[in-house]
């Protein structure tokens, strides 16, 4: 176990130490510098701000002031807010990303397991073709599209929510639909064909001849063994929601860190695209392990060994 | 599928003729042949396939059918909406919809299949050699691959399409610089599991070499999962793409695909809806059709479910 | 057994009703901000969308104009603009202007600061000496350049107390420049001119990085709430001198950057303003805006163009330039692309400036014109025809806006002269440096005035280096106009003289002027006496609703 566990830690460590190498040197390749403007700043302005940055030392020596200031939680500050450091800019709009993806992701589980598992119990009949439809659309629309629908047709058509911002929980109900769509789908999809699975099984069978309800024989005994691939999903769904935050906070005006890693694209602000990357790395790369581990403490046939990754 | 078809067929008393014994009713059919016959009973395939051709034949002739260009500007007649003259509308620089739609198809379709088929090659190569390989180059691959598969892929794309600029050739390089790791996977656990059976033993005392082993059987054999994955990379490929238009890491103009279409006919959903109206409803007809043919290959090419 | 059935029963009910509990609570709050809105009498907050977070509000660091938006409404100069465009004494009492135009004596108004201390004239020198020094980086020195030794002080060539600028005592001011400056009262409005409370600033160096105590300013309005990327509240100032004008007690300044957003938020009564100069409206909406009436258009000084690399082949030729400036349909552009109701532009200086230049100095979209300067230059070139001229490639920053122009410009030249063009377009911080860097054919630009004089629009193509020309162009004649404009205090004869530099300008043709900028916008019915200069800044001292 612990074993295991080192390892993953070890190869999550190179995995870090990649992204992080990786993104400094491509921020070092592109083009243009963070402080052109329209109006040009005299040479010696411009030099004292790359010397203030340290971006007139060589390559190495700012590769690893870099690792160093990352080992020590530090990001560095962000060119285009004066005053503002990537840390700061993190501590602000992480947890707002976060109660919209948490929000997001509960409605997602809830209502993806409850499409799935009403779709399995009534395999072949309209409630489960009407789940499946509604599922394979979820998964075909873009999120911007779907964000932009929701917003119209709620929003500026039927005007029963706020359009945009994220103040009252009626601000966050758009949004964490929006993003809990494409997710919502695949869940109902995965807990469907998982039930679908189970269902057939020989001790389902055996339940249903001891005389068990069908509600218990469905919460007991499938729904619980058919959550499986759902929690494995866990980690690619933190994935989607992040990445899908990009796109629906943007939209609706949501100042998480979300809408930061979108302006600073646009801004071509180095510092802070570099810290968002690198900050988003960890924490899908701790969602993954955190989701193996639960995923060991669930189904007990799973034993937690290094040579897990096999087949 | 819960009816058996053969169901009252188990209970004809054939009787205990010898030389019948050991004869298989069921005509002999090769792996892909029963799969296509399985494939075509799925309807929502098969739907999903007919609508596939149906695009990619527009891709292919729509740009031809009207007489407008997709690149041309005609500012007198921007933002017009679909009429007998511009099937689809126009958009806001007075360019025929229609042409762009079908414009648009052949690039998101190109970087959907061109980014699946690379996936693909690497996949097949980095996977198949340290399937086959086995022992310390598999550990070392796989290695490599894990630790580039911890890296966040859509990041990933993101920050090479900042840093390398905008365009087709650098949003296929982007998708396809972690995308092959998923493939490689596939491709790796098919090889270990099919390389311990006797045909492949078979073969090498036949004096077949390694690479003749690979490529003649190991591969052709674990075709089915391949090509399951590879249906469900276009769509996300073409996801990707309209995905980096939205957040202004798209093509460059004027060429159109769907994802800057949409993009672009967003801001107008409501004053002139037909420009998003278009290139959405095409994105998501085609994500619909290769999902579902995904599925229904899956289930085709997948023994333990046919039923 | 029942228990489990339950169980199931209870968590289905649980997802739904969360769920329906989101839809049914937010009826509530939709509903209740809707009513709330717009409506109601002697409503005294505002909401404004800002856009983004601005680069900083430190009045010596800022450089941007989301910055500029909040700074002029939260400080006070020695002059602000009032409600003619000129500028009138605020944080100053008295302004003396010496003989040769290079001293000013400026009186302080007793006035406070909004944690009680008095503004001094210490603070202004403090705040200028401040952002004029090399270590503190400020982008915007420049701005102060006018300042004797302002320049060499900030290059690091003369020490930070030979700067022109000395409190004589607390309440006297006096600023030495190193040419006389006819407009600069003009300046003394503008935020990098703006004081800062030197003993706060002094105590603690990061005062502007929060709202808070010690973010203390001396204008109509003081920051209270500052929540980064998502808004910056600003509250009436009890301090200030002249409060009793003030009519609102509270500005929300909103963080959204998406203008179709904004647009449906004002729509549906959730901002009080959308557009213009805070932010912008989405071109799709132009049409249907103006079609309800509702659309506000206003000229300001700035002027969008193309410019020129005057030592690329075949652009040195002054009849090749000549022939696809003319071409331009620039009517089209301004009424089916950018839709704010530009003006066609065909000289350099905006006609709030020249207001001759309504008409320019030239025909818009002259096809014959053009057709003959183009035989001309290929004649000058040894060319037959067009297509044998060098393909021009255009170059814009990516923005949909530029892209459309670009495509439009693009095509003109194709279809009236057959000259053949690409298009390139980077991100603006590698489009800008491609253009500074000479690195490019023809390339767009837009120019806004810094502060209400038409120096602003020739200056920068003084000298072939100057840092912002980009085009390579220089002309003896047009220097020589410019330099001496500086030096002549009768404000008619020095009109005269860039009057006559821009005729220089445009016969030379080193850039092709499309367009003057507008600001367009939508605002609530009862807003009144928002104030926007001729640059386009907007005050909102005065703002109230009716």
């Amino acid at each position: 176990m612990i074993k295991y566990f080192g390892k993953r830690f070890f190869y999550m460590f190179l995995s870090l130490l990649v992204i992080i190498t990786a993104t400094f040197f491509l921020m070092r390749l592109a083009p243009g510098n963070p402080f052109t403007s329209e109006k040009q700043l005299p040479p010696e302005i411009e030099a004292n701000l790359n010397a203030h940055y340290g971006l007139d030392q060589p390559w190495y020596v700012q590769y690893f002031d870099y690792l160093k200031r990352i080992a020590t939680w530090d990001f560095g500050p962000s060119f285009k807010y004066k005053g503002q450091t990537v840390n700061d800019i993190i501590s602000e709009g992480f947890p707002v990303s976060l109660a919209l993806g948490i929000e997001a992701i509960f409605i997602a589980l809830a209502l993806g397991v409850l499409l799935g598992v009403l779709a399995a119990l009534y395999h072949n009949k309209w409630q489960d073709y009407s789940s499946m439809i509604f599922a394979v659309v979820g998964i075909s629309v873009p999120s911007f599209i779907m964000a932009a629908l929701l917003q119209y047709i709620f929003a500026i058509k039927l005007q029963v929510l706020p359009v945009a911002r994220w103040d009252s929980f009626a601000h966050t109900i758009l949004p964490a639909l929006a993003l809990a769509t494409t997710p919502l789908a695949f869940i109902a999809r995965l807990t469907r064909s998982s039930m679908l699975e189970v269902l057939s099984n020989d001790y389902i069978k055996t339940a249903k001849a001891k005389g068990l309800s069908r509600g218990v024989i469905t919460v007991k005994h499938a729904v619980r063994n058919a959550m499986m691939p759902v929690v494995s999903y866990l980690g690619p769904l933190s994935a989607g929601i992040i990445t899908g935050s990009f796109v629906i906070e943007k939209i609706f005006g949501i100042p998480g860190l979300g809408s930061h890693f979108v302006t600073s694209i646009q801004n071509r602000d180095y510092t802070v695209i570099m810290g968002v990357t690198v900050f988003y790395s960890i924490l899908l790369l701790l969602s993954i392990f955190i989701v193996d581990i639960i995923y060991g403490l669930i189904d007990p046939r799973i034993k937690l060994r290094a040579h897990k990754k096999g087949a | 599928m819960s009816a058996l078809p053969n169901k009252k067929d188990k209970f004809v008393v054939v009787g205990s003729q010898a030389d019948h014994a050991e004869k298989i009713n069921k005509p002999s059919l090769s792996f892909w042949k029963e799969a296509w016959l399985h494939f075509k009973k799925n309807k929502l395939a098969m739907f999903g396939a007919l609508l596939l051709i149906v695009l990619i034949t527009m891709a292919a002739i729509g740009p031809h059918i009207v007489k407008y260009d997709y690149a041309t500007n005609d500012l007198m007649n921007s933002n017009q909406p679909p009429s007998k003259e511009h099937w689809f509308g126009t958009d806001d620089l007075g360019r025929d919809v229609f042409a762009r739609t079908w414009e648009g198809a052949r690039i998101s379709l190109f970087i959907g299949i061109a980014a699946a088929l690379i996936d693909l090659a690497i996949g097949i190569i980095w996977g198949g050699i340290a399937g086959y390989k086995g022992g310390r180059v598999d550990e070392i691959m796989m290695r490599i691959a894990d630790i580039l598969y911890g890296i966040p892929n859509l990041l990933m794309i993101i920050i090479l399409m900042v840093v390398l600029g905008q365009g087709l050739g650098t949003m296929i390089l982007a998708m396809t610089i972690t995308g092959w790791i998923g493939m490689a996977r596939i491709v790796r656990g098919q090889v270990l599991q099919l390389k311990t059976q006797e045909f492949v033993l078979a073969s090498r005392t036949l004096g077949a070499d390694s690479r003749r082993i690979l490529f003649k059987h190991l591969i052709p054999n674990s075709m089915g999962p391949i090509l399951v994955t590879l249906t469900l990379t276009i769509p996300t490929a073409i996801f990707t793409e309209a995905f980096l238009s939205f957040l202004g890491l798209g093509l460059n103009p004027p060429l159109a695909s769907w994802g800057t279409m949409a993009s672009d006919g967003l801001p107008a959903l409501e004053y002139f809806p037909w420009r998003l109206f278009f290139p959405a409803t095409f994105i998501c007809l085609t994500i619909f059709a290769f999902n579902v043919i995904g599925d229904g290959l899956r289930d085709a090419l997948d023994p333990r479910l046919r039923k | 057994m029942k228990k489990r059935k339950y169980a199931l029963f209870l968590a289905l009910l649980l997802a739904l009703s969360t769920f329906l509990a989101a839809c049914g609570g937010g009826n509530g709050g939709g509903g209740d901000k809707a009513g709330g809105n717009g409506k109601e009498d002697n409503k005294k907050e505002l909401k404004v969308n800002i856009k983004t977070e601005p680069f900083s509000m430190h009045p010596g660091l800022a450089n941007d104009s989301t910055s500029g938006s909040v700074l002029r409404n939260t400080f006070e100069g020695l002059t602000r603009i009032n409600k003619d465009d000129k500028p009138e004494n605020a944080a100053a009492e008295k302004v003396d202007v010496s003989e040769d135009g290079k001293v000013y004596t400026f009186t302080i108004r007793d006035h406070k600061w909004s944690n009680g201390d008095p503004v001094t004239a210490q603070d202004f020198e403090y705040a200028w000496k401040w952002a004029l020094d090399p270590k503190n980086q400020s982008q915007y020195a420049y701005q102060l350049y006018y300042l004797k030794n302002g320049q060499a002080a900030n290059e690091g060539k003369a020490k930070i107390e030979d700067v022109g600028v000395k409190a004589k005592d607390e309440k006297t001011l006096e600023v030495t420049l190193e040419n006389p400056t006819p407009y600069f009262l003009e300046l003394t409005a503008f935020y990098t001119y703006l004081p800062v409370n030197s003993k706060v600033a002094q105590k603690n160096p990061n005062w502007y990085k929060n709202a808070g105590e010690d973010y203390v300013s001396n204008g109509p309005y003081v920051m209270d709430q500052w929540e980064h990327s998502d808004k910056i509240v600003l509250k009436k100032n009890d301090q200030y001198w002249d409060k009793d004008t003030v009519k609102l007690d509270k500005i929300d300044m909103l963080m959204i950057n998406d203008v179709n957003t904004e647009l449906s938020m004002f729509k549906k009564g959730e901002l009080d303003w959308a557009g213009s100069p805070f932010s912008a409206l989405p071109t799709d909406a132009m049409e249907s805006l103006k079609a309800d009436k509702t659309l506000n258009i206003k000229p300001i000084a700035g002027v969008y163009w193309y410019k020129f690399n005057t030592e690329a082949e075949p652009l040195n030729n002054v009849n090749i330039r000549k022939a696809l400036a003319y071409v331009i349909d620039r009517k089209s552009i301004v009424e089916k692309i950018s839709k704010g109701g530009q003006i066609p532009a065909m000289a350099a200086v905006p006609p709030s400036m020249f207001e001759e230049n309504e008409k320019g100095y030239f025909k818009d979209h002259d096809v014959k014109t053009a057709k003959e300067y183009l035989e001309k230059g290929l004649k000058e070139l040894g060319l037959k025809d067009a297509s044998e001229l060098p393909e021009i490639t255009i170059s814009y920053n990516t923005d949909e806006a530029h892209q459309k122009i670009a495509q439009a410009i693009q095509d003109t030249w194709k279809k009236e002269l057959g000259v053949k063009t690409k298009l390139g377009n980077e991100e603006w911080a590698v489009y800008i440096e491609k253009l500074h860097s000479g690195d490019y054919m023809v390339g767009r630009m837009g120019w806004l005035g810094d502060f209400n004089d038409p120096i602003n629009f020739l200056e920068l193509f003084r000298e072939k280096k100057g840092g912002n020309n980009d085009t390579n162009w220089e002309n003896p004649e047009f220097k020589k106009l410019l330099v001496d404009s500086q030096k002549e205090m009768d404000p008619a004869k020095r009109s005269q003289m860039l009057k006559d530099a821009e005729k220089i300008f445009v016969d030379e043709m080193p850039v092709a002027p499309i367009y003057f900028y507008t600001n367009s916008w939508v605002q609530r019915d009862n807003l009144k006496d928002v104030v926007m200069s001729g640059l386009g800044d907007v005050q909102l001292k005065w703002a109230h609703f009716e």
